[in-house]
């Protein structure tokens, strides 16, 4: 029940294109028992992000309300709701990462970059996220760059990673 | 914050029929017996034992998440949680152990490490869960201090959240909150709005409206269950914060809508607090919507009229008199026209919202003191047909189910009822069982919220044409028949076989087929048929229907075929099942019960039965008129003609609410001493010479009957703020009249009811206040009332199925007016609005709108917010449009709510033939863009504003007393 005279749009809306492109994810998916996770990932891997402004065309082809799906998307973390970095960087932060050595790369990040966890440095080069365990505990430690997991990390591997991503030295 | 007054026992009672099978357990060393499927925390509470708890509460399924309420049970693994453990056969329980003391300690340090220290404060004190469960489980020092990360230092926490103090009704303050998710759930359970969700996880935990947005901006409908369901402060009433926690409690009934909830008014002193459901309320079982709990500040509303006026002309000023001065002048009038006009020259009105005993004493006093039979109600113009049609079928005039039947429907049709915006606690009931899975056809010209709502989706929309429901029930019907579905073993055994054998051979002949009829629905016949089958063979089906089937030409007609409908599939007499007219105000049912029409005694027993007026006559003394009075509109007639002089109105406002208002107004104009009861200066009142202030249903004692033919009680809480109650108002014009009324109480007239109404024999106040609420029947037959009626034999007898030829409406679209304008309600405001326009209600819903279809908006470069005219062969105004999709090409819609709207202005004189009941519900109109208000308007504003400033300037009467 909305009040009158008073607009009350989450975000920017879908621009026409996006409407079209997201249209063609729901559409096929709908229908399938438990539909909102894959949904959800669908759009996170076509957009980068899932845009609050989506929520509404997912809610209603669900038939969930807007609130549910805020609430899954906000439950999961690797589900964001902001655009990420041209490259997106997961270090793992888990007992055996960190046994390994991970505190020395989280400290490594932390002053190269200049941003903290769930942050995107100003350029928009890179987005840093914590990741707790990525299956990789023998080849320890782990982090994933664009979905690629690179094991055995020291801090002059990770110092290659992020040059191969453009960050400034 | 729930009522302190209402004890909780953690979880809902099982409804299952296992309930007949007891179980037996030992809680603590007790023995305990309980239906199987009890959980163990509400088996231990119903043998006063209690367990502590947080998230659970007996309005909400057991959710387990608080760790609060763990057990040992012997034999169980580790300390399961009371709430989610269902009872066994020889389980033994115990709540209290040293481990877990230890265990519920930590959890609750951890509770209060996050949580403001400042009780003293906080507008739950001594009333808070929280506060409770710290006191039972004992948390002295915390080893968790305060100086962390937490939600409530706003300094020195990104965490905090501010308050949301949008809501004009509740205020949020994330701050306070323990995410129980108790809000969360009231809002998916008991309401099905879904607006609420818990963002984040962890420590990020919150309680979001919609997409963390504001919660009046989200989809919340301010019903208010999240705010009673709160354990804590963190949802709370705003009145609460301003006034206090009240200290005293009164169990009454709402003077909305048809659903008659049970409230208690909680109160300090002569102040109403909040009012707050009441968990056994029958009708409503602790849930209420945004007009009932919150929208009462009209009852002090600084408009209302607390001083009798009077006034020789509606061009003077009024003159505040005395209460003797104001009846004295009233009795005179009234005798002075019936000596120079005739004794038919004047008549009463009595109102849907006021309680049973004052309709009682109004038409007591019509027929009995003014010698007539001119008595008539506003239910004239929305459920009269449902009367005629119910009592030709079926025998009685109201509806076959309680509410709770609900719970067992498999298949419901909904035909011209909005319930989530007019009957919205209904409507979530009716959610409720939806999400259970329970099938839905919905008829309606317009998408209704209930078609497509999350978790909810009718299998069938028949968005039909405004003015065809008589031929889609009769294809529906013909469908059934032809494919052999329909019940004849019922029908056999429980209706007439000469009349059923007539109707079949009617409804057989091809014109009701669903192809032949498609002309005139619009809806395709392979819909039709597929909705017949399922209402026919979908399990238990009721039919649900509400003003889009009654206000029509053919309203008993369609009422008819609806009975038709159910009696054909053995659709009756059962839980589950039956016809339900959903009512639109409070006390429909009940003022119709009692006696309001002119051709009807109350019991709905006709005035010319001569036994039954003989009764009458024995117990009030006077002799009755055999012959029926006028109704409403011939009311108007009369006073056109010149033969009809005064009229006495309790709580109506014929001005607003009656068809063609042009010629209302004109009747209205013609009469020399209209005399309004009522709580405002409403419509009617600017064209009256008496003005007698009325009083609020927290002012006065009394019944309404909802729905369900429940009576439940309404009672006083607060002295009358004009002095009088309006059934003292009544009795004192009588008197002054010469015909004695000594009533000290409303339950003397009640006594009286029961006396002379065979189906209310069996009530009482006493019985009232025994049973809760009472539904009639309530007789020797039936002493503790009739939840589902007809159910071995139709108190007619026999079922008589009736022909229900189809005839189209002489309100027909044409080249000048080829729209047709339909009307309804919306959840935020009822009915002419003079309630809830005075609340902050309005801020939902400031003005009505035009909705119309985009194709008909952009055949004429209508846009969003355009003022357009709607012009009908009655009359024209001007409204905003909203450009909508609910709505089919060829028909707009609008509300009522608004005076000067005046979508009465545009409604024309067709009605019912049986009945009378206007036809709001079809008007052939055109719309244009235009760039002012109507003439119509214009001149409503000049004369509305006129009236106001003779109120204004309202004298004193150089006599004045005290009443």
């Amino acid at each position: 029940m909305k009040p009158v005279a008073k607009s009350s749009s989450a975000s920017n809306p879908l621009d026409a294109d996006m409407h079209l492109r997201l249209e063609g994810i729901i559409t096929p998916m709908a229908a399938m028992p438990g539909a909102l996770l894959p949904i959800l990932h669908a759009v996170q891997d076509a957009f980068g992000h899932v845009p609050p402004a989506c929520v509404p065309l997912i809610a209603n082809a669900l038939n969930l309300s807007r609130a549910e799906v805020h609430g899954v998307i906000s439950f999961y973390h690797d589900f964001r709701s902001t655009p990420p970095g041209r490259h997106v960087l997961k270090l793992c932060r888990a007992e055996a990462c960190q046994a390994r050595g991970a505190r020395e790369l989280e400290a490594q990040l932390v002053s190269r970059l200049g941003i903290g966890f769930h942050e995107t440095t100003a350029d928009g080069s890179i987005t840093l996220e914590p990741v707790y365990c990525l299956g990789n505990c023998a080849c320890a430690p782990t982090a994933m760059l664009d979905g690629t997991v690179h094991g055995r990390l020291s801090t002059e591997r990770m110092a290659s990673l992020l040059d191969s991503c453009g960050v400034k030295k | 914050m729930r009522s302190k007054f209402d004890p909780d026992l953690g979880t809902p009672a099982i409804q299952s029929l296992d309930t007949l099978k007891l179980v037996q357990l030992s809680i603590n060393g007790i023995a305990v017996r309980v239906p199987a499927g009890t959980s163990v925390m509400r088996a231990a509470a119903l043998n006063d034992i209690q367990v502590p708890r947080l998230c659970a509460t007996d309005t909400l399924d057991a959710f387990g998440s608080c760790r609060l309420c763990l057990v040992e049970i012997e034999g169980m693994k580790g300390y399961p949680a009371s709430c989610t453990t269902p009872v066994a056969e020889g389980m033994k329980v115990t709540t209290q152990s040293t481990r877990l003391a230890e265990l519920r300690r930590g959890v609750m340090e951890l509770y209060v490490s996050d949580h403001p220290l400042d009780c003293d404060t906080c507008p739950a004190n001594g009333h808070c869960e929280l506060q409770d469960m710290a006191e039972v489980i004992g948390v002295g020092d915390t080893r968790y201090h305060h100086e962390g990360a937490n939600h409530f230092r706003e300094d020195a926490n990104p965490a905090f959240a501010a308050p949301d103090v949008s809501n004009p009704y509740f205020a949020f303050d994330p701050s306070l909150c323990i995410v129980c998710s108790r809000c969360v759930r009231a809002c998916d359970e008991v309401q099905g709005t879904h607006a609420l969700t818990i963002q984040g996880r962890g420590f990020d935990s919150k309680v979001a409206a919609s997409q963390d947005q504001s919660f009046l901006d989200s989809e919340c409908v301010s019903c208010g269950a999240c705010v009673q369901a709160c354990p804590t402060a963190a949802l709370m009433e705003k009145s609460v914060i301003a006034q206090g926690q009240p200290e005293r409690n009164e169990i009454t009934t709402c003077a909305y809508c048809g659903v008659g909830c049970s409230f208690r008014a909680e109160m300090q002193g002569e102040d109403v607090v909040r009012m707050v459901p009441h968990i056994d309320g029958k009708a409503n079982h602790g849930h209420a919507c945004v007009k009932g709990r919150f929208a009462i500040g009209y009852a002090t509303h600084a408009e209302r009229i607390t001083k009798p006026m009077i006034r020789a002309s509606i061009h003077e000023p009024w003159t505040v008199v005395s209460w003797d001065e104001a009846i004295a002048h009233t009795a005179r009038e009234f005798r002075r026209i019936q000596a120079e006009h005739g004794r038919d020259s004047i008549g009463g009105i009595t109102s849907s919202r006021c309680t049973n005993e004052e309709t009682w004493l109004v038409q007591k006093l019509v027929r009995a003191a003014f010698g007539n039979n001119n008595v008539d109600t506003c239910a004239r113009v929305c459920h009269s047909p449902t009367g005629y049609g119910l009592k030709a079928t079926l025998g009685e005039s109201a509806g076959t189910q309680n509410f709770d039947s609900v719970r067992k429907t498999d298949v419901m049709f909904v035909i011209g009822a909005n319930p989530t915006d007019a009957h919205p606690v209904f409507g979530s009931a009716m959610k409720r069982r939806l999400r259970e899975g329970a099938r839905l056809i919905v008829a309606d010209p317009r998408s209704i919220d209930l078609v497509r709502t999350p978790h909810v989706q009718a299998d069938y929309l028949l968005q039909l044409k405004p003015g065809s429901n008589v031929a889609l029930l009769n294809a529906m019907a013909h469908a059934i028949v032809e494919e052999g579905l329909h019940d004849a073993a019922f029908i056999a055994l429980r209706c007439e076989d000469a009349s059923f054998q007539r109707w079949l051979t009617f409804i057989r002949e091809p014109r009701n087929s669903p192809e032949a009829s498609e002309a005139d629905t619009g809806v395709p016949a392979a819909s039709v048929r597929a909705a017949a089958r399922l209402y026919a063979t979908g399990g238990n089906a009721a039919i649900y229907y509400g003003l889009g089937v009654t206000e029509h030409a053919q309203g008993s007609t369609a009422v008819m075929a609806i009975a038709n409908l159910a009696m054909l599939t053995g659709n009756i007499g059962r839980p589950g099942v039956g016809v339900n007219p959903m009512r639109g105000q409070n006390n429909v049912q009940g003022s119709c019960d009692m006696g309001s029409f002119p051709h009807e005694l109350p019991g709905y027993r006709h005035v010319s039965d001569n036994a039954v007026r003989a009764e009458f006559e024995k117990d009030w003394g006077v002799g009755l008129l055999a012959e029926p009075g006028l109704r409403i509109p011939n009311m108007f007639e009369a006073a056109l003609d010149g033969e009809f002089k005064a009229l006495y109105i309790q709580g109506e406002d014929l001005a607003q609410s009656d068809p063609n208002t042009q010629h209302v107004t004109a009747a209205l104009s013609a009469m020399e001493c209209i005399v309004v009861q009522d709580l405002f200066l409403n419509e009617t009142a600017k064209f009256a010479h008496v003005f007698l202030p009325g009083s609020t249903f927290l002012e006065k004692d009394g019944t309404f009957t909802n729905a369900e033919r429940r009576i439940s009680r309404v009672r006083k809480v607060m002295q009358p703020k004009a002095g009088y109650a309006d059934w003292e108002i009544t009795q004192l014009i009588a008197q002054a009249m010469g015909y004695p009324m000594h009533y000290t109480h409303p339950s003397e007239i009640m006594e009286e009811i029961a006396r002379l109404t065979p189906t209310f024999a069996g009530v009482s106040y006493a019985r009232i206040d025994e049973l809760g609420s009472i539904q009639w029947p309530c007789n020797d037959a039936a002493p503790e009332g009739t939840p589902i009626m007809h159910v071995d034999e139709f108190v007619r007898g026999k079922g008589r199925f009736m022909l229900t030829e189809y005839l189209p409406t002489t309100e027909r679209v044409n080249a000048r007016f080829p729209l047709i304008l339909t009307t309804g309600r919306i959840l935020s405001q009822y009915n002419v609005g003079a309630q809830t326009r005075r609340t902050p209600n309005s801020l939902w819903h400031s003005e009505d709108v035009l909705e119309i279809h985009p194709h008909d908006a952009e055949q004429r470069g209508i846009a969003e917010g355009d003022w357009v005219g709607i012009a009908s062969r009655a009359g024209d105004t001007v409204l905003r449009a909203r450009i909508s999709s609910r709505m089919q090409a060829g028909v707009v819609y609008t509300t009522f709510h608004f005076p000067f709207s005046g979508a009465n202005v545009i409604t024309t004189e067709n009605s019912d033939w049986a009945t009378n009941c206007p036809e709001y519900k079809v008007t052939a109109v055109e719309v244009t863009r235009v760039s002012q208000p109507s003439e119509w308007q214009q001149r409503y504003r000049a004369f509305s504003d006129a009236q106001q400033q003779l109120l204004r300037e309202r004298r004193m009467s150089p006599t004045p007393a005290a009443p």
